[in-house]
């Protein structure tokens, strides 16, 4: 038997990944299907899952309600389409920020001597790996009305005495984003990091005697050649700025509810489980779509897996 | 031309993005150290050891002096049962998961075998889908199972089956796995395959082979994937959030519960211990890297 073993290497392969085929699909493929049948589902007084076939829950997603104030039977409620909208702008503003404010720090750290590029990325990644729910906390402790930015700037107004009234900043639809921008701002540095350090330097020493400005050189040689960074950031920041909802829990109160919180809720309170499955299924069709076509448009970097 | 140049408007940049990345983490600590106990606004250092004055006419003993709030927590059932928790779930997934993920990468990149495609894309579609799917996916799971059980064989009050430790661990390993495998196979795609086929010919079994050659070289890999593994458990709140249950409360959990209620000081002195265990992490994880280039 073991002999037979050793000599079929195709067996072998099939030993080796059952147990990571066992993990992703026992705990990745068969909830993914059982999400999707328990949406078509209905919710019984209890709170369990009733198994009928019904496009119900995904009709109150879009905006179609059954539950109306003028005696309808049906009427237009866009309650939900609106948490989604919410999150897709909050998710492509926070992106596009993440962007701006990386890239200038990527390329100093890949401009730099390498004997320093290591420490310059140590500093990247010990924010990237402290607790996300204690680096909400710590903008909770800043943006606070009695909080650490108001205290400051409370303190330098009296300095040159100006009356100062304090700015309500937690619980704003800016905190949100700020919240967003800061945990996910080392994911977009990274990558970026990697596509830019691969570029030859003779690159920019032909571009410079080709008599371009640095700004050509900039424009012509160094964005393109790391679009694919940028292309695989976009994806580790935008996917998980869509689904996460202890930004918004913590940061937004009950000002700023996304699709995140959405799910969330219908599970915790028990109050639709059905329902919380449908928003989380469409939550993943509109990630598989952006990045999809996203990727189609720029092409698919092999920076995600290095980040 | 100097390759290390940088214009003035980059280096004004980075100082001020590495300034927005660090001050939240520098406050953090800093009122870890907050001698008022309500933490809503800071009241100078703690500066000595012994009876303490906070607010009011409160008197609080500090045997430890400044790091009364780090003493504090170590009188805090909740925060100890959380942090063995945390623990325990982060080492039994990792070493679980380094395992399995080990083996999948060698699969993938050294043998042929029907679904091999199949296998590498499920490996993918933890990154491209939003953590919160993959844990609700796994929350219904488990909970239309347990539910069936419960009812077809009369399980009734503490024997019926519920979320707990075993349903978190499971869960853990499942995300870890396709990070290790990541990494793991990404070591192997770099490395000559003729050492292997040279062990071989000098006689020594695949067994052999593979203990004395190949693990040995991609050991700085399986590392560096197991110390992710145990990054990212030890990190996770979404996955956590929907498959803990009574008993099996970590640290991510039991913090996000305190910042919905009351805030103290100790939730700082924990996250600075928290950043101090990061910072060791990360550096290890980094001379594992440099060891492989």
């Amino acid at each position: 038997m073991l002999k037979r073993l050793r000599e079929n290497k195709s067996s072998q392969g099939t030993l080796l990944i059952t147990p990571t085929l066992v993990f992703m699909v026992g705990l990745l493929i068969i909830p993914l299907f059982l999400t999707l049948i328990i949406s078509f589902g209905k919710r019984s007084a209890d709170g369990n899952v009733i198994y009928t076939f019904g496009l119900h829950n995904y009709a109150r997603i879009v905006g179609i309600s059954t539950d109306c104030a003028g005696g309808q039977s049906i009427c237009f409620d866009p309650l939900y389409a609106q948490i989604l909208w919410r999150s897709l702008t909050l998710a492509f503003n926070s992106t596009v920020l993440v962007i701006l404010l990386a890239y200038p720090l990527a390329y100093f750290i890949a401009r730099s001597h390498p004997k320093r590029r290591n420490t310059f990325l140590f500093m990247v990644l010990v924010p990237l790996w402290t607790n996300f729910v204690i680096r909400v906390y710590a903008w909770m402790m800043l943006l606070r009305t009695q909080g650490v930015i108001n205290s400051v700037v409370g303190w330098l107004a009296g300095l040159v005495g100006i009356q100062f009234v304090p700015f309500e900043m937690l619980y704003t639809p800016g905190a949100v984003l700020v919240g967003m921008v800061y945990e996910f701002l080392p994911f977009m540095i990274l990558p970026i990091f990697t596509s830019l350090e691969k570029i030859e330097n003779s690159l920019f020493e032909a571009a410079a005697d080709l008599g371009a400005n640095p700004i050509r050189t900039f424009l012509r040689v160094t964005l393109p050649l790391s679009m694919p960074g940028v292309v695989a950031g976009t994806i580790l920041v935008f996917i998980p700025v869509m689904g996460t909802f202890i930004v918004s829990d913590l940061l937004g109160g009950k000002q700023v509810i996304l699709v995140g919180n959405l799910i969330q809720r219908q599970f915790l309170d028990a109050r639709d489980p059905t329902f919380g499955s449908a928003a989380s299924l469409i939550l993943m069709a509109m990630t598989l779509v952006v990045t999809f076509f996203y990727t189609r448009k720029f092409g698919f970097g092999e920076e995600i897996v290095t980040a | 031309m100097n390759p290390y140049k940088r214009s003035p408007f980059i280096k004004v940049a980075t100082v001020l993005v590495y300034f927005f990345l660090y001050a939240p983490i520098i406050g953090l600590i800093v009122f870890a150290f907050n001698s008022s106990r309500t933490n809503v606004f800071f009241g100078g250092f703690i500066t000595q050891w012994g009876p303490l004055q906070m607010e009011g006419s409160t008197v609080v003993q500090s045997p430890c002096g400044p790091f009364h709030w780090f003493c504090d927590l170590t009188q805090n059932r909740d925060v100890m049962s959380a942090t063995k928790n945390t623990l325990t779930i982060a080492l039994i997934s990792t070493i679980t998961s380094t395992v399995i993920g080990t083996m999948a990468a060698l699969a993938l990149q050294r043998y042929n075998f029907r679904l091999k495609s199949f296998s590498q894309l499920s490996l993918y579609i933890p990154i491209v889908i939003p953590e919160i799917v993959m844990g609700i996916g796994i929350l219904v799971l488990f909970s239309q199972v347990f539910s069936f059980l419960n009812s077809s064989f009369g399980l009734v009050g503490d024997g019926r089956l519920t979320m707990g430790m075993p349903t978190v661990v499971v869960s853990h390993i499942a995300f870890s796995i396709p990070f290790v495998t990541l990494v793991v196979q990404a070591r192997l795609q770099g490395f000559d395959k003729s050492f292997e086929e040279a062990a071989m010919d000098l006689g020594a079994n695949e067994l052999v082979t593979f203990w004395r050659v190949t693990f040995p070289m991609i050991l700085p890999g399986v590392l560096s994937g197991a110390l992710l593994a145990f990054t990212l458990s030890l990190d996770d709140f979404v996955i956590t959030f929907f498959t803990t249950g009574p008993g099996s409360t970590t640290l991510p959990i039991y913090v996000y519960g305190l910042l919905r209620r009351i805030i103290t000081p100790q939730v700082n002195a924990l996250s600075t211990i928290w950043v101090l265990v990061v910072v060791t992490i990360v550096f290890l994880l980094q001379r594992f890297q440099s060891q492989e280039t």
